[in-house]
């Protein structure tokens, strides 16, 4: 049966359809809605879990990880500043190689302070051994959460995923999802034997050492790396399992009109329902375009993406993040990708929609018209930050009442 | 019938306050505003410029406060509004440098900084909007939650024991602990006054409503009767222990206890002169122009 849920709200049920043990949590807009529906819970008796509120992400993340080595099965969620906060604890934790399930709710992060969505949160945690799976709709979000154990307790993985979905976009939007019986979700998670989980007592072991003389570190570096890889191979078995049982399939990554398509759009998260209707649009102007809609970001699924884009005419990444002195980042991860193709398309780069600003049809359409030239020429022209004039008439005006005019 | 209209085209507190930012974005019965305006009017009697008031703020409905006065303000980030502020003191010992913060802020994210700040003994007044609950991210428990309160991250009542506030700033070394409500505005400005005068780190709690996020879900119907339990529940006594400064609003019979409970001399802090041998400290303390008493 589908009920209408938040984003928020269905990674809520993720967590209780994942049967977790334990949740650290604290505050912060736009993901707070989840911890509190988590405590309604945990207060009535309905989930069994040990729920918790931290002084603040950096005790939360590091509580998440003790757990989850004690073999407890976690879930925790944070947003944006909350995520930065307890960045230190994400490196730590996934080196400490035990598996949780955190949430990022997308935020753009301060300065100027904002609460609306961009992708530079999560995109921070991009090398810090995390997996990254970005969910585009609710259903997604709550699918995803599940996969995203059963990824994270494979003993062939053994590291922690971030599901992460957009701040007010999906976070405050009722969709609806489709939520399996509690049964099949436990049969499609299966008993969870925490092998991992060396705090137990009987058998006492120094953890988290030192290690001098860098070919100790690099050989537990490069384990972290080889279990991330096979992340690729365990997320297709995963998703042909969510499949059987639950009728969905996702892929590593997920197309949108792509079969015929000669220019293509690659975007990721809420916003690539916005690429859909701009693809529709071209399509009805007879413009044959598609969207690649970038999901698992962690492992980067490089011969997914290849395979996706080898031998379209043109591709335009449309970045929701910026690298300050670079620019968008996936559009480098998505070059590397297609670096080696003989065939390789022109890769057009965009930024926007940061801090949530919207792209309108418009910005669409000068991006099609870009990839058209592009195509016709085989000349990239430079990257662009997408802003239309409205927005900095209005910009004007802004500064104009900050007294601040011709700063612009 | 006619009625005349009298309409107060200036309030004579409006050069404080930043009008351009008006309306503010607090709750109707919010405690902050008659906090910040207690504030505001002890700037004015400190004697002590205003130019040379500094008002810094981490996040939350409180630390919206700095953003609304017409002065050197700064919001910055959830929990370091006192490293920030302990840096400006060090670096512009001339300043007045105030934090003005919610009790998560502070105590929460940020509770590290306040016992080392008060260890040091930097000189910095510290207030406190002690709403009992994280007020701008909706309601949840926070380390001020009385027992038994109820927020929207324990729906049946907080079971954790909260701080007691000026317990713990007198426990660290603040030079001055003082605890008022946003009802008693004339103590506040008088405890912010000497707080503003006294070196040192000094320690002000307010307690104050928050309709929204702690009056709604404790049946406490609206500010006005969150006001009526202060009236009724407040009893000042400056030499009460301590140790018994606990809220409990389970106990009808417990008293909520004000006052300004400290006020003491402790060296301040003051890198520069302290780093040196002895013999040399006061020499720096001249040069510097500071005087003890200030
Ligand atoms: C690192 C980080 N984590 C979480 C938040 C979310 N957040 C904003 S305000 C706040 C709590 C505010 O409570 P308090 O300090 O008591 O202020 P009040 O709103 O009650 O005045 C939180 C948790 C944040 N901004 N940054
Ligand atoms: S939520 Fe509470 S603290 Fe925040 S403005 Fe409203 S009443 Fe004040
Ligand atoms: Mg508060």
């Amino acid at each position: 049966m589908k009920q209408m849920l938040t984003g928020n709200t269905a990674a809520a049920w993720g967590a209780r359809l994942a049967d977790v043990d334990y949740i650290p949590a604290f505050p912060i807009t736009p993901q707070t809605e989840i911890i509190e529906t988590l405590a309604q819970w945990a207060a009535a008796g309905e989930i069994p879990a040990r729920f918790v509120t931290l002084d603040s992400e950096h005790s939360m993340l590091t509580a998440g990880g003790a757990a989850a080595a004690a073999g407890a099965r976690v879930f925790t969620a944070t947003s944006s500043q909350g995520l930065l906060y307890g960045f230190e604890l994400l490196y730590t934790v996934a080196g400490w190689r035990v598996p949780f399930v955190l949430v990022n709710v997308s935020r753009g992060l301060a300065s100027p302070i904002t609460l609306e969505p961009d992708h530079n949160d999560v995109l921070a945690a991009r090398d810090s051994g995390c997996l990254q799976i970005h969910a585009e709709t609710c259903q997604e979000v709550f699918d995803s959460i599940l996969m995203a154990y059963r990824i994270a307790e494979d003993p062939r993985v053994l590291l922690p995923v971030i599901v992460n979905l957009d701040g007010f976009s999906l976070s405050f939007t009722r969709e609806p999802v489709e939520l399996p019986a509690v049964a099949a979700a436990s049969i499609y998670l299966g008993e969870y034997a925490p092998g991992h989980a060396w705090i137990r007592g009987e058998r006492p072991m120094a953890q988290g050492v030192a290690v001098l003389g860098g070919a100790v570190y690099s050989y537990f570096r490069y384990q972290m790396q080889l279990a991330a890889e096979n992340a690729l191979t365990v997320h297709e078995e995963a998703a042909a399992a969510f499949e059987t049982m639950f009728g969905r399939r996702y892929g590593l990554v997920d197309g949108y009109r792509l079969d015929d398509a000669e220019l293509v759009l690659v975007m990721s998260n809420s916003f690539a329902t916005k690429g859909r209707a701009a693809v529709d649009l071209a399509r009805s102007e007879g413009v044959r375009l598609g969207l690649l809609r970038l999901r698992l970001l962690r492992p980067f699924p490089r011969e997914a993406i290849r395979r996706a884009l080898a031998g379209r005419r043109a591709v335009a990444v449309i970045d929701q993040n910026l690298s300050i002195g670079l620019g968008g980042i996936t559009v480098g991860e998505v070059a590397h990708a297609l670096y080696a193709e003989r065939d390789r398309p022109p890769l057009l780069s965009y930024v926007g929609g940061l801090g949530g600003k919207e792209i309108s049809d418009q910005e669409f359409r000068r991006i099609v018209s870009d990839l058209m030239l592009a195509a016709a020429t085989g000349e990239t022209p430079p990257p662009r930050l997408l802003f239309t004039a409205a927005e900095a008439r209005q910009m004007q005006t802004l500064l104009s009442i900050a007294g601040k005019e011709g700063a612009g | 019938m006619s009625t005349s209209t009298f309409i107060a085209e200036r309030h004579p507190s409006d050069p404080l306050f930043r009008a351009d930012r008006l309306p503010h974005i607090w709750c109707p019965g919010c405690g902050i505003g008659p906090a910040m305006h207690a504030y505001a009017q002890a700037m004015v009697e400190s004697e002590i410029p205003l130019a040379r008031h500094v008002c810094v703020s981490g996040i939350g409905c409180t630390g919206r406060v700095p953003g609304y006065l017409n002065m050197d303000s700064y919001h910055t980030t959830h929990g370091r509004a006192i490293p920030f502020a302990t840096a400006i003191a060090i670096v512009k010992p001339e300043l007045e440098v105030t934090v003005y913060s919610g009790d998560g802020d502070l105590f929460a994210i940020g509770g590290n900084h306040f016992i080392h700040a008060a260890r040091r003994n930097v000189d910095l007044n510290v207030i406190c909007i002690n709403n009992f609950n994280y007020g701008m991210t909706g309601g949840q428990v926070g380390p001020t939650t009385p027992m038994g309160a109820r927020a929207t991250t324990a729906p049946f009542g907080n079971y954790e024991q909260p701080f007691n506030l000026p317990y713990l700033a007198a426990a660290t070394g603040a030079v001055f602990v003082a605890r008022w409500t946003s009802l008693h505005l004339r103590q506040l400005k008088q405890a912010f006054l000497r707080a503003m005068k006294k070196r040192g780190f000094t320690f002000v709690e307010v307690l104050a409503p928050c309709p929204v996020g702690f009056g709604r879900p404790n049946d406490i119907g609206d500010a006005m009767e969150e006001m009526t339990l202060y009236r009724e529940r407040c009893v000042v006594d400056a030499s009460a222990r301590l140790d018994s400064l606990d809220i409990d609003l389970r106990d009808k019979e417990r008293p909520i206890t004000l006052g300004n409970f400290v006020d003491i001399e402790r060296p301040v802090f003051d890198p520069l002169a302290m780093m040196r041998p002895a013999g040399e400290r006061e020499n720096h303390a001249a040069l510097a122009g500071k005087t003890q008493e200030g």
